[in-house]
């Protein structure tokens, strides 16, 4: 037995820490297509002082920790790329407290969006959090750590423009609060009016810190929810669609989806949109503001609003919409990677035109879907394929179009969401050399011994 | 190959042109209507073809056989004048697409056919249907195609239905009852209209339960309710089984109640005017026909077609008017459901 093993032993009991083959397995992986690779220990510690001791212990050992939710992102970056310890931080899922008049949330590290979603609904029902549409198991920090989108993306951002304050533990073992919770018991501020240092953390990935704590704003919850889907035939009205859309300021989520199968939606661009409201009145006055704003497409037979059946609704109103897994299953086999890029709304049509070229080409089956960031700001055009795990060709396929998307992506001025270490890779060749230094020193003076999540963001 | 039989002499010598004059969407005087009926016919442009919203209802109002609505979607699709925007009817047409996913029961000569709607299958259960249910058809292989009328693509029926009647035929089906009034339509209106031939029976399922109910007389306990009828769209294609849903209402003890918009005067669900393009027409449609549920006293909306089912329950319930089915209703009336 190793001496490592004893020490996280000691800090987290026995039951608590593996090396266990079987356990080791289901750490080496992600459900997405990246390949696997062992950690040589896992942890779930309970405790900010837990992971505290964890990380002095591995900057003593130089070993390599990598911070893991529940590793749905896809794109392996819970993968321990180096080996070392993975920590688990499903064990620290306490919902500290809310402040309902400030509409703002604080949890543990490991607190999963489904936990979250039914607290509130428990506890305060006319509250809400953007929840993504990733399985409710995934965690809220991994969530933030990636600027994952979420249902309220389009009214208020990437669900890390949501967050209030973090408590992270730094790769040299120190506790650090930041936002208003580094001077205040309140959580409502992640960094105005003060400097803003949760850009030290957000999008880094898990190498520049673990988040233990973070607080997160909550958004009024309407008694009311239904959805509308406005459906053309002609991708480069979808911008200007989208502008007119967001210019009512009625709409909670849109989302743009377009597919091969099931032939009634072959061809046909759908943009599906939300309306709240807690009255008829209310929801009834939002839809025609809605309805008004598109009258011209409408009226030149571009575009129209499809019937949603009341049995379709529920699939579409579900959070998170549950739909991908079917998707993720088309080719039988259960394989599901996308690559989501981040771009401006007006590249929606060559990015549509692209997906199905990519999907000819490499001949798979392709699901496109962009989800609309602030009003009309950006979008994330999800570049999707299905596969089956046990056709090792197929697979080969999919990695060489998604490849080739996200190049394409670089080149049409997007900027790669949740990057593999590869895209990340090919993103800090394209940054401007100031950036990646100025990236560099910071990487390099918050984790001296490069014990965190290497492999990603790799400055050096 | 197919075209429609048309009289025009039937047009030209009518003296009320009551296809117009009557069409709750379009207001005008017999001379008008009769000139705005000759141009259809000649082929020019007419502000029907513009503002027609496809409640089918002239297709009853015409008394001498014609059939001015199927003439009004000719020459719409003739014009290339769309009614829905062309992704909504390009879903349409793609979503009823045969792809050989159809559902045959052990059939025999006579069969129930469900058309394309999963609910039917569900609604076709119990002593009603004892002995006939496990005989059935269902799938785009069977689809009425009847709703093409609404996208002005007639160019859709005359290509599918010929196949849809020979593929109820090839199965040895000589009596089908319709469990839709678009599938009794098809049959009996729209494929005689374009010249096709349809070599079984249709019977309308109202007929088919009103006989039904004849022999399980002795379950029925009367429902002593108040009733509207929401009649669809379809049923305008078959204005001869009207008749049937009071006959129903009255032997199981439902009031039909009196309103102004039922009979003739019914208005649509609106859901197929909203998707082309309509909204206010279908708000005011559906806020009128409701308030008129409610002002007669319904304490339920009984629905023929499920899609005005779908589109009009909640609406309904709201106005504490309780929904239903015919089917469901008589199922009720026999105990077998509460």
């Amino acid at each position: 037995m190793s001496d490592i093993y004893k020490s996280l032993v000691e800090i987290a009991g026995e039951e608590h820490v593996s090396t266990q083959t079987e356990e080791l397995y289901f750490y080496a992986r992600d459900p997405g297509l990246m390949p696997t690779h062992e950690p040589d220990y896992v942890i779930a510690p309970k405790t900010t002082e837990e992971v505290q001791k964890i990380v002095k212990l591995a900057n003593k050992e130089k070993i390599p920790i990598v911070p893991m939710g529940a590793g749905m992102a896809l794109t392996g970056l819970i993968i321990p790329l180096k080996g070392g310890i993975v920590i688990d931080m499903k064990r620290m899922r306490k919902i500290v407290g809310v402040n309902e008049k400030a509409r703002h949330v604080i949890v543990e590290g490991g607190t999963s969006q489904g936990a979250l979603k039914a607290y509130l609904e428990s506890n305060y029902p006319n509250l809400r959090h953007s929840i993504p549409d990733a399985p409710p198991t995934a965690t809220i920090a991994a969530n933030v750590v990636i600027h994952g989108q979420g249902r309220l993306t389009q009214q208020y951002g990437f669900n890390s423009d949501m967050v209030s304050g973090l408590e992270v533990v730094l790769p040299t073992g120190e506790i650090c609060k930041i936002g208003s919770c580094s001077m205040s018991p309140d959580w409502f501020s992640k960094g105005p009016s003060l400097p803003d240092l949760s850009g030290l953390f957000l999008g880094w990935f898990g190498t520049t810190g673990i988040i233990t704590k973070l607080g997160l704003k909550l958004y009024p919850k309407k008694k009311m929810r239904d959805v509308e889907i406005f459906v053309t035939d002609k991708a480069e009205l979808v911008p200007d669609i989208l502008f007119r859309l967001t210019h009512t300021e009625m709409v909670e989520d849109i989302n743009i989806w377009f597919q091969e199968k099931p032939i009634m939606f072959q061809g046909n661009h759908h943009i599906t949109l939300y309306i709240t409201g807690d009255t008829d009145e209310e929801l009834e006055f939002k839809r025609k503001m809605v309805w008004d704003s598109l009258k011209e497409f409408r009226d030149t037979k571009d575009g129209g609003f499809m019937w949603v059946l009341p049995a379709m609704k529920p699939t579409f109103l579900d959070m998170p919409q549950k739909s991908i897994t079917t998707f993720a299953d088309v080719k039988k086999g259960g394989g599901f990677e996308y690559s989501g890029p981040i771009v401006l709304i007006e590249k929606y049509p060559v990015f549509a035109r692209k997906l199905g070229e990519l999907a000819n080409k490499h001949k798979i089956a392709y699901s496109g879907m962009a989800r609309v960031i602030g009003r009309s700001h950006a979008m994330m055009f999800g570049i999707a394929f299905t596969f089956n795990r046990a056709d090792p060709d197929m697979m080969d396929r999919v990695k060489k179009a998604l490849h080739e998307g996200i190049v394409f992506a670089f080149d049409h001025g997007g900027i790669p969401w949740k990057p593999t270490a590869e895209e990340q890779k090919i993103a800090m060749e394209r940054m401007d050399p100031n950036t990646l230094r100025l990236m560099k020193m910071i990487k390099e003076n918050l984790d001296p011994n490069g014990i965190m999540n290497p492999g990603n963001w790799e400055v050096n | 190959m197919y075209s429609l039989k048309f009289d025009e002499n039937l047009c030209a010598t009518c003296p009320t042109s009551d296809c117009l004059v009557k069409c709750q969407y379009i207001d005008v005087d017999r001379d008008t209507a009769h000139n705005e009926m000759m141009k259809i016919i000649k082929g020019e442009d007419s502000f029907v073809l513009h503002e027609c919203v496809t409640c089918y209802a002239c297709e009853e109002y015409c008394k001498r056989g014609n059939h001015p609505f199927y003439l009004i979607t000719e020459r719409r699709e003739e014009k290339g004048m769309l009614t829905a925007s062309r992704a909504i009817t390009n879903q349409w047409i793609n979503m009823v697409e045969p792809q050989g996913k159809y559902r045959v029961g052990e059939l025999t000569e006579k069969a129930l056919s469900y058309c394309f709607i999963g609910e039917l299958r569900q609604a076709a259960r119990g002593k009603l249907f004892e002995g006939i249910r496990s005989s059935y058809i269902f799938g785009a292989e069977f689809f009425a195609q009847v709703v093409y009328l609404h996208f002005a693509k007639t160019s859709v029926i005359k290509e599918r239905l010929p196949k849809v009647i020979e593929n109820i035929s090839q199965l040895g089906i000589k009596q089908l009852i319709c469990m839709h009034d678009e599938c009794y339509g098809s049959f009996t209106s729209l494929a005689p209209a374009f010249g096709m031939e349809v070599p079984f029976e249709a019977i309308h399922y109202l007929e088919y339960v009103y006989d039904r109910l004849q022999e399980l007389k002795s379950d029925i306990k009367p429902l002593n309710i108040k009733v509207a009828y929401q009649r669809p769209c379809s049923s305008r294609l078959s204005p001869d089984k009207y008749h049937f849903v009071g006959d129903i209402l009255a032997l199981i003890g439902a009031e039909l109640v009196e309103r102004e918009y039922q009979g003739e005067n019914a208005l649509c669900c609106g859901e197929m005017i909203r998707m082309i393009n309509l909204n206010e027409v279908a708000n005011d449609i559906q806020k009128r026909n409701i308030d008129d549920m409610v002002e007669s006293g319904a304490e339920y909306c009984v629905f023929n077609c499920p899609y005005c089912q779908m589109a009009l329950s909640e609406k309904v319930s709201k106005r504490e008017i309780k929904p239903i089915h015919i089917i469901d209703l008589c199922k009720m009336a026999i105990g077998e459901k509460k």
